[in-house]
């Protein structure tokens, strides 16, 4: 196959956009950075040791797929909780669809806003993670987001922000291209909760910067829509402080290629992190998480917990990597990655990784693939439960150590509410 | 009632019989126990009966109020009305005690055409019936059998079997792994649901569950059928002198 040089296919993939034009000086250049970063990475690539199991092609490619916008009567997700809604359209924000950009201990602004102004915490954090998270991996998709994305918000909670901020992701075009970046500085003591929920277009590529200082919390809960052929990338770079917590759960049904990044830097002491998600995938489906956790301070915690339901060759990935710097004493460290195979057609590929260079430290992983299991599914049925049904409870039970992440208990109850939806729908 | 007949069944990954030509007619309210030294096709026997994977029926028919449970999945084998309580109850991470039960409750009372039971009656009911086997609330939110000691366990599938209110009940081993009180509840559980009809069918190796448990009809198995069968009494003489000299005595 004649590959285009990964340089000139760099510079075809920042053709296909078209930055904001204007901007504070700070914002050009953090954009200009960007734009050099993606042309001195190249485009991602087969051969690249993190893109092996995941074929970046189509996020490569000239144009977004044409997706059906799928049309529910369902309730949507997070809809019962108290939140301030963010709607974007097609990637762009719709002010006529969203509450008022204002809250209890909370700064809010549009990206497109926030890039003409001088906000120093912004300008301090906006591309800043996105570059230093380019190493030792490099992520490519993520810099050409800083360099060319216009929308986003900009969020800064200054206390306990008690409404979730709820991005809503809508579609109205069959073949939007998305970029969408978001910049959010959790203060010091303070508390936030973001959800995003949508497929968002056609291809969708997010990054969101994450900023917790000191005995900050953030929770962050994600549910990326159940249209059908959709593709999306998207990265999550958090630095995290001293005594700081931190939660991110992502909920995946359908899609044709999901690949999420999370890139986690652990800044200060005593901190608890988590990474966690679950998906579901029937026929064309790709889903990737890869995730990079820094361990460079003492006495914290982080835990990666994925599992995966696969079923008509439909392909899970998880590449998920634990650093325990020297300095990190007394670090532990979690993770696990577990695919549940419906047939044979399906598959699960991981690649766990521990690099620990402190000696006195806790790290676990495992990963584990297989189907559901013969005896659990007759000692249910033994007792008068379906076949189908004994089956989705199975599917339910192997979701639910990556649901338990939730912190939120009604949340966590929608999310198991949409996964017993699909496992029914999809019951053969 | 419930009547096995002329059943052969072997291992479906070897060419293993483990079943050879096995019968037994419990009639309706009758106790009936199965004693037999180990490996002779015990658990075989209640695995077949109640659709496990894994066996193949070579020949033979278990008949439950005359319907051939042989042709159906064993959701509907449940739905007849027959009750497995298993040798080693199965263990399932993230599946609630509560949630399971009720599921499979109400699963076979819509299977039955039966209105099911809401939340509500639910709860009540299986609070009732759990505080008689002593089980705590705390036990019933769990998940199933995860982290219950081995007496839990038995505790637990006769606390499923009072709930689902079969009309055949084999119990395999479930004295095993108990201690004496512990023997007297399960007993008591099983005993209680003596109405006259209700059948029941006791794998043990030990007489002393027995002495609870009267039963009408003592089997012994040996090597995939049942070589005698008798009163209470041929339990004692297993009791006394092993299963030695019974086989001697069929050979
Ligand atoms: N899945 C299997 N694979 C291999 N052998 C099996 C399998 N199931 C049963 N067997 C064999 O079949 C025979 C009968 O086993 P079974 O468990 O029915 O005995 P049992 O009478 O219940 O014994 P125990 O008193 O020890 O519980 C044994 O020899 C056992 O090893
Ligand atoms: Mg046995």
């Amino acid at each position: 196959m004649g590959e285009v040089k990964r340089e000139n296919l760099a510079e075809a993939l920042l053709a296909r956009h078209s930055a904001p034009r204007s901007g504070a000086g700070w914002a050009l250049s953090a954009r200009r950075a960007a734009r050099d970063r993606v042309l001195a990475l190249g485009a991602a690539g087969r051969r690249d040791e993190y893109w092996r199991y995941t074929n970046p092609a189509a996020l490569n490619g000239a144009e977004a797929p044409d997706v059906e916008v799928l049309q529910l009567d369902e309730t949507p997700v997070f809809d019962g909780v108290e939140k301030l809604l963010i709607t974007f359209v097609d990637g762009v924000y719709r002010p006529d669809l969203s509450d008022d950009l204002q809250g209890e201990n909370l700064e809010i602004m549009t990206l497109e806003e926030a890039l003409e102004v001088d906000i120093h915490w912004a300008s301090d954090l906006f591309g800043v993670f996105e570059a230093r998270g380019q190493n030792p991996v490099p992520r490519p998709f993520a810099a050409l987001n800083t360099a060319m994305a216009g929308q986003g918000v900009v969020i800064r909670a200054n206390g306990k922000v008690t409404k979730p901020v709820a991005l809503r992701y809508c579609r109205e075009n069959r073949q939007s291209d998305v970029l969408l970046h978001h910049v959010i500085r959790v203060e010091s003591g303070a508390e936030l909760t973001v959800l995003e929920n949508g497929a968002g277009g056609a291809r969708l590529n997010t990054v969101m910067e994450v900023d917790v200082a000191d005995g900050g919390s953030f929770h962050h809960l994600r549910a990326q829509g159940r249209d059908h052929t959709r593709l999306a990338i998207t990265h999550i770079f958090a630095r995290l402080g001293a005594e700081a917590r931190f939660k991110s759960f992502t909920l995946t049904v359908n899609g044709q290629l999901t690949r999420n990044e999370v890139v986690l830097d652990i800044d200060g002491d005593d901190t608890k992190a988590s990474v966690a998600g679950a998906c579901l995938g029937d026929g064309d489906f790709l889903h990737d998480d890869t995730i990079f956790v820094t361990h460079d301070a003492r006495d914290c915690e982080s835990r990666q917990v994925f599992k995966k339901v696969l079923k008509n060759g439909a392909t899970g990935v998880f590449q998920g990597k634990i650093l325990v710097k020297a300095d990190a004493q007394k670090t532990d460290g979690y993770q696990i990655s577990q695919g549940l195979l419906l047939d044979d057609d399906s598959n699960f590929l991981a690649k766990p990784e521990l690099e620990i260079y402190a000696d006195d430290v806790a790290c676990s992983h495992g990963s584990t693939c297989g189907a559901v299991d013969e005896n659990s599914l007759f000692y249910l049925m033994s007792r008068g439960v379906p076949r189908k049904q004994a089956q989705n409870m199975m599917i339910l039970a192997f979701l639910d150590e990556a649901i338990a992440e939730i912190e939120n208990e009604e949340l966590a109850e929608d999310i198991r509410t949409r996964l017993s939806g699909w496992a029914e729908r999809h019951s053969a | 009632m419930f009547e096995i007949k002329n059943l052969k069944a072997s291992l479906a990954d070897e060419d293993k019989q483990i079943l050879k030509g096995m019968n037994l007619k419990i009639g309706a309210g009758e106790v009936h126990a199965i004693m037999g030294p180990n490996g002779s096709g015990k658990s075989t026997m209640s695995y077949v009966a109640s659709g496990k994977g894994g066996y193949v029926v070579d020949e033979g028919e278990v008949l439950l109020d005359g319907a051939n449970l042989l042709d159906m999945e064993p959701d509907e084998r449940a739905a007849a009305g027959l009750f497995l309580a298993f040798q080693y109850p199965v263990e399932i991470p993230g599946v609630g005690n509560m949630t399971f039960l009720r599921t499979a409750v109400n699963a076979q009372r819509k299977m039955r055409g039966e209105d099911e039971l809401n939340a509500a009656q639910f709860l009540k009911i299986v609070r009732e019936k759990a505080k008689a086997l002593k089980i705590d609330a705390d036990m019933l939110k769990r998940p199933v059998n995860v982290g219950f000691s081995g007496g839990e366990k038995k505790r637990n599938e006769i606390l499923q079997m009072a709930m689902l209110e079969p009309k055949v009940c084999i119990l395999d081993e479930t004295d095993s792994g108990l201690d004496v009180d512990a023997m007297k509840l399960v007993a008591e559980g099983v005993n209680a649901l003596r109405d006259g009809k209700r059948s029941f069918l006791v794998i043990t190796h030990y007489q002393r569950l027995l002495d609870h448990i009267v039963p009408d009809v003592v089997h012994i198995m040996a090597d995939g059928k049942i070589i005698k069968s008798g009163g209470p009494e041929l339990a004692l003489e297993v009791e006394n002198n092993g299963y030695e000299g019974l086989m001697n005595e069929v050979v």
